[in-house]
């Protein structure tokens, strides 16, 4: 393994993400907590894949890591770690520091002892979220320091970095990327390792403990740490100006640097730059002295105008006249990812000058979309086959973060209402008492755990009448396949508790509740009719392993698959295995009769009990 | 070689592009040459367009700017097509011919073009290089090597800043040893294939 096995002075290419692992590994981490979440996924597999590894080579795993059940729990358990005096680190995407937003906030006043970096993993464009939300005001709202990498080596610099500032200050900070920044590879200079030390120690203080008075003590001390913050970003290495006798500033930080760094070279251009890294505090004095020094300004930062906003503050309180162009001056967007063609677009459009980016010609062919979709086998689809069939017309189906999202899509359509992880269960209670609508809900079995479980009880205590189902594969999928509390074995590959989703509802007090396979649709039809017509909240649990796995698993012990075939003798195109089922491994041939694309099939046999004519026939034995 | 090399990598989730762009870059960094690989995770790998990007020398943004790609790597020809605002009238697109159809072409009624018509407009706009990679893989062994068939083929326009010899090494350093001979054939398939045609 690579990234273990490199040594001091070798020169590997790392992902971001891995390059944060390697960062914190170099910097003596004790403790390493996540809840899977793309694009900040890498980083906690990491983790995952180097503790395996080295129980493998029957070595010493240097740190704990766990996946933990969400993103608040996460948090809390390393601050313990912390606490106690070990150096830790929790990685989650955007959104998920809104589910450990509670600790996170009070967390800055009670402050830390053992570094502490949590690492928020941004997805400008929405690449695989829910929103784009700018995650960078959680270190103005929480008073967080943060530090901004715009390459893998600076990923893995600011992590060790990181983790010194976090102590010298006593407060947890913030490394934050985004997905242009989590996935780039790039070469990465390998260095020591720092020893660990297992083992902290917990000294009682109750200035830990955040009563009123406590916290009324604390709030002056943690704005006294963000002055001292503020110090070390004006020294900071981090923060630089690369002086280009330029007549034109432009400031930027994160990946933003890198696409300004290639626009100032397509355009030709004499432009100094402020590079930011250490972004929260701002470097204030230097901030100021780039203002005077220059008559226009351009700030290149996606989403939210968080450093343009600050300059102009800088620059209003020192009385400094200058122009700022950025998203008020209406060249720069909130929206989106930015590329090199914007800034240079932009940059063009503010100096007057050309842009010399030709045009691009599209193509005179139209391109079909090529949207992601269940995988051919995917036991998801069969469950929403088997519950579509079931429920009366007019049926609501609030669904969830998961691979299961793309039930949203034609013909299964199976997806109403999200908003976030866990808020199926919510809003299937709130539909059961705002409307007389039939609810049948979708939650991933991760899912479950993760954010479901309140308001199952909310539902069981107010008596909403609801289905409720958790699509049971028996993993993390969407993610990349990481375990959850429902598998025996935890993200170091050490036996753990398996909790049964069956046994959890029924303990939150779930008195009807179906447990099917999905493979088998006339008994998960039955199953679905029964939930709805009881009168209260029912939970149906689908369970089937994610086809992806148990392809590999089959791989793995030598199995082959039974592929199939359509019998075009008995099929009487009435279409339904493509316009109702929708497995992506059918298609129509130019004369329009159906076929099954052989390298697709996964064999699972679902498509059979859909065909009314039983024109799928087994084809043949292939090895995988 | 040119002060920086532009190469798009691209094609449907689950063809191996993201192992493709991870080895190319590998390469480069055992060469000594700066990179930087920009990829697709998560929901693209349902069955999705997977693009990656892969620069190397003077380079800074991991993205290209429209019409700055110097070579084009598909894995299937439609996504080839999907890339044309990113060539230029020099760029070298290396094509398989083989179509995964989308599945809202049959679900959704969306038409996908004639391989033949694909194939005019990319040579319209660039300099096309097809080949049927799929069958190179299986000849190879396995049709899994179709990424490494078109490694082999990019390794023959000799534009990369190292001999195709750092790349194939590269590559068998970075697999599991039981699979180091099939993976050096698809390799060598795809090498002589574009050797071949560029021939005639």
């Amino acid at each position: 393994m690579e990234i273990v096995e490199a040594k001091p002075g070798d020169t590997i290419l790392l992902l971001g993400n891995e390059a944060i692992t390697r960062g914190a590994i170099e910097a003596g981490v004790d403790f390493a907590t996540t809840y899977p979440g793309t694009p900040s996924s890498e980083i906690a597999d990491t983790f995952s894949a180097v503790a395996k590894y080295l129980r493998k080579e029957e070595k010493e795993v240097p740190f704990f890591f766990e996946y933990a059940t969400n993103e608040k729990v996460a948090l809390e358990i390393a601050a313990a770690a912390s606490f106690s005096g070990l150096r830790a680190l929790t990685c989650m995407k955007h959104v998920g520091l809104n589910v450990a937003s509670d600790a996170f906030m009070t967390y800055m006043y009670v402050g830390c002892k053992g570094g502490h970096i949590i690492v928020t993993a941004d997805d400008p464009y929405c690449h695989s979220s829910q929103n784009e939300q700018d995650n960078r005001y959680y270190a103005l709202f929480g008073n967080a320091p943060m530090l901004e990498p715009s390459t893998p080596q600076e990923a893995k610099d600011m992590t060790i970095e990181g983790f010194k500032i976090s102590e010298k200050l006593g407060l947890p900070i913030l490394l934050r990327t985004t997905t242009r920044v989590s996935h780039i590879r790039g070469p990465v200079r390998i260095g020591k390792c720092r020893k660990t030390k297992g083992k902290g120690f917990f000294e009682k203080d109750p200035m830990l403990v955040t009563v009123p008075a406590t916290a009324r003590a604390k709030h002056p001390v943690l704005l006294k740490k963000m002055e001292k913050a503020r110090e070390l970003s004006e020294k900071s290495a981090f923060n630089k100006i690369v002086d280009n006798e330029g007549e034109i500033g432009i400031v930027a930080s994160g990946i933003s640097v890198s696409h300004s760094l290639e626009a100032i070279e397509i355009l030709g251009l004499k432009a100094d730059i402020l590079k930011l890294g250490f972004t929260n505090p701002l470097p204030r004095k230097m901030c100021e002295q780039f203002l005077r020094d220059h008559e226009n300004i351009v700030v290149v930062e996606e989403l939210e105008p968080i450093v343009e906003n600050q300059l102009k503050e800088i620059a209003f309180d020192a009385g400094i006249d200058v122009n700022i162009y950025g998203k008020t001056s209406g060249h720069f967007s909130k929206l989106y990812e930015y590329t090199p063609d914007i800034v240079v677009e932009q940059l063009a459009k503010i100096l007057n000058i050309k842009n010399p980016i030709p045009e691009a010609k599209p193509s005179s062919l139209p391109i079909p979309s090529r949207p992601p979709v269940l995988c051919p086998g995917c036991p998801h689809r069969a469950t929403y086959y088997a519950a579509k069939k079931a429920a009366p017309k007019g049926t609501i189906y609030p669904t969830d973060i998961g691979c299961y999202t793309l039930g949203k899509s034609p013909p299964l359509e199976m997806a109403d209402v999200l908003l976030c992880m866990g808020s199926n269960a919510g809003i299937a209670g709130g539909l059961s008492k705002a409307t007389d609508q039939k609810i049948i809900s979708f939650m991933g079995d991760s899912t479950f755990f993760h954010a479901a479980l309140p308001a199952i009880v909310d539902a069981v205590h107010h008596n909403h009448d609801c289905v409720m189902t958790v699509l049971d594969n028996r993993t993390t999928a969407m993610t990349g396949h990481q375990p959850h509390p429902g598998n025996a074995i935890d993200g170091m590959g050490k036996p753990a508790k398996a909790l049964l989703v069956e046994d959890v509802v029924k303990g939150l007090g779930v008195e009807h509740v179906e447990v099917v396979d999905p493979k088998n649709l006339e008994e998960t039809t039955k199953a679905f009719k029964r939930a709805l017509e009881y009168k209260g909240p029912s939970v149906v649990v689908s369970k089937s392993p994610c086809i992806l796995l148990e392809l590999r698993d089959k791989q793995k012990r030598g199995e082959k698959i039974n592929t199939y075939q359509i019998d075009q003798d008995a099929c009487k195109r009435c279409n339904i295995c493509i316009s109702q089922f929708g497995c992506p491994a059918f298609y129509f041939a130019e004369d329009k009769s159906v076929h099954i694309n052989e390298e697709l099939c996964t064999g699972c046999g679902v498509c059979t009990q859909v065909c009314p004519f039983d024109a799928i026939k087994k084809k043949r034995e292939v090895s995988l | 070689m040119k002060e920086k090399l532009n190469i798009i990598l691209t094609g449907v989730g689950g063809q191996g592009v993201i192992t493709a762009a991870t080895l190319l870059g590998k390469a480069a960094v055992s060469a000594k040459i700066n990179v930087i690989v920009s990829e697709v995770h998560g929901m693209a790998q349902r069955g999705g367009v997977v693009d990656c990007t892969v620069r190397m020398g003077k380079v800074h943004s991991p993205l290209l700017t429209k019409g700055s790609a110097d070579v084009i790597i598909s894995s299937e020809p439609v996504e080839a097509l999907r890339q044309l605002e990113k060539t230029n009238k020099k760029t070298i697109v290396i094509t398989d011919i083989k179509p995964v159809i989308p599945s809202t072409v049959a679900i959704t009624g969306e038409s996908y073009p004639k391989v033949e018509d694909i194939t005019r407009e990319l040579k319209n706009r660039c300099n096309l290089i097809t080949i049927d990679a799929l069958s190179l893989a299986e000849k190879a062994g396995n049709k899994v090597v179709k990424n490494v068939v078109l490694l082999g083929a990019l390794s023959a326009l000799n534009i990369l800043p190292f001999s195709h010899d750092v790349l194939l090494k590269s590559i068998l350093a970075n697999i599991p040893e039981k699979y180091v001979s099939i993976n050096k054939r698809a390799f060598e398939l795809g090498r002589d294939a574009v050797i071949e045609q560029r021939k005639t």
